[in-house]
This record gives structure tokens, C-alpha cells and sequence, in this order.
């Protein structure tokens, strides 16, 4: 699955996007946000507010719970700030 | 079933109101009013340099034609316009626009409002400042009133 940072979660991740491989146990938004979390300081630094994060799972939004499904591409970002 | 599609655009550029309005209404009798709303981009008492407005390439147009499209189906508009600037802003620069044309003027303000209420909460941009002093700046956060103005469209 690709997966995507926007904003200060792509300044503390450490990179825009990549490439990785799910495990099976990982099936919705928030076990893939504790997953990635407990990769290293950056990842953490990142989700250690989780309830902060939004997300969008093939560029539309999802809540948490939302399920990985079949999606191909998946972002996490911060509440948005554009007009 | 609305005869037109509304007029999207993320680009870097800036851009021209009375252009933008001019091609709204260009060959048009039926129009009878355009609201625009354009959002600037402030020096905040001269703190900052510049904005740099980040987004999400294809969510971002996706969102904001699903948001106009919404707009169009509550109100009776005949045209609308949205542009969203990216990359480095400086004060006095517009960062958006939203343009709505219809017959009467209720549901161009009502509509323009809507579609800015819902840009600032759902469409995939994030600014970033850049402090006059040369220092790092820092993410610009959402605010709780743009959520609260947002709520305030919701269908029961």
C-alpha cells in the first residue's frame, strides 16, 4: 500500500510517501497509525496524537475505524488549513 | 439537472477577479448576480514573510469539485468558480477564490459562504509560515470557529 504525509506528518516521518507492505493484523486506519507509529522516534513523534491526525484512504476523507480494505493508497495529515 | 460544471482550479499562479467574473458571465443573460469572496494573504503585524501553502495533488481538486457540486445541488446557481493557490504566497497576495453566479443574489452569497465554510475544513491544503525575522516558522493551525462555521450547513 502507498502511503502518504502531508504538513508537519510529512516533516516528522521524514519523507513524503512510501511503499509498504501491511501485515495481516493491521486492518483499519488506527491499528495502521499504531503500526507505523512504533517504527521510530520520527513515526512517533508524528502519531503521538492520534486523535489529531486525519486521514484519506484513496483521496477521500475516512475516520479511524475505517477499514483498509482493497484501498491502494492511503495519507495522513494534519486538520487542514487552506482558503 | 444543471447545465454546467463548475470551474475548478489549483495552480500556482495568481489570479485576476474581473477575469474570472468576465468568463463567468461572458454570453450570459440569465445571470443576475455574482458574489466573490478572496482570501488575502495577511503580514500578521508584519511577523510574517510569506505563507507556503502545501496540498494534496488530486484530492484536492476531487474535494473541492465535490464540494461545488454540493453547492449546486442546494442552491440554484449557474455558475461558480473556485481557484486555490499553492506554493509560496507573500502578504497582499490572494491565496483563493470563490465566484458563484445565479438569478438572484440570496443563493450566490449563501452558496459562496457554504463553499468557503467547507473549503477551509475539508479540502486537502496545509499553510505553513514563514516569519519576517528569517525565523523557521511554523504550521499554521485549524481553528475550532472554521469547524463550528462548517457544522452550521449541516442537513438534518
Amino acid at each position: 500500500m502507498k502511503v502518504r504525509y502531508f504538513a508537519w506528518v510529512r516533516e516528522r516521518v521524514g519523507h513524503a510517501e512510501e511503499e509498504i507492505d501491511v501485515p495481516a493484523d493491521v486492518e483499519s486506519v488506527a491499528d495502521l497509525i499504531g503500526w507505523l507509529s512504533k517504527r521510530d522516534e520520527g513515526y512517533a513523534a508524528a502519531f503521538a496524537e492520534p486523535t489529531v491526525i486525519r486521514a484519506a484512504i484513496d483521496q477521500e476523507h475516512v475516520e479511524h475505524d475505517a477499514a483498509l480494505g482493497n484501498g491502494r493508497e492511503i495519507a495522513f495529515f494534519p486538520p487542514m488549513t487552506g482558503g | 439537472m444543471k447545465a454546467w460544471n463548475p470551474n475548478i482550479r489549483v495552480q500556482r499562479d495568481a489570479f485576476d477577479l474581473n477575469e474570472e467574473t468576465r468568463r463567468l458571465v461572458e454570453g450570459r443573460g440569465d445571470i443576475g448576480a455574482t458574489v466573490a469572496f478572496t482570501g488575502w494573504c495577511r503580514d500578521e503585524d508584519e511577523r510574517l514573510a510569506a505563507l507556503e501553502l502545501e496540498h494534496y495533488p488530486g484530492m484536492a481538486e476531487s474535494e473541492i469539485a465535490r464540494i461545488a457540486n454540493e453547492a449546486a445541488e442546494r442552491w440554484p446557481l449557474q455558475g461558480l468558480t473556485v481557484i486555490h493557490r499553492t506554493g509560496r504566497i507573500a502578504p497582499g497576495e490572494p491565496i483563493v477564490l470563490v465566484l458563484t453566479a445565479s438569478a438572484h443574489r440570496q443563493a450566490a452569497f449563501e452558496a459562496a459562504t457554504f463553499l468557503m465554510d467547507y473549503l477551509k475544513t475539508r479540502a486537502p491544503f496545509w499553510k505553513k509560515e514563514h516569519a519576517a525575522a528569517g525565523a523557521q516558522g511554523d504550521w499554521v493551525g485549524a481553528k475550532g470557529s472554521d469547524d463550528d462555521a462548517a457544522k452550521r450547513w449541516r442537513r438534518a
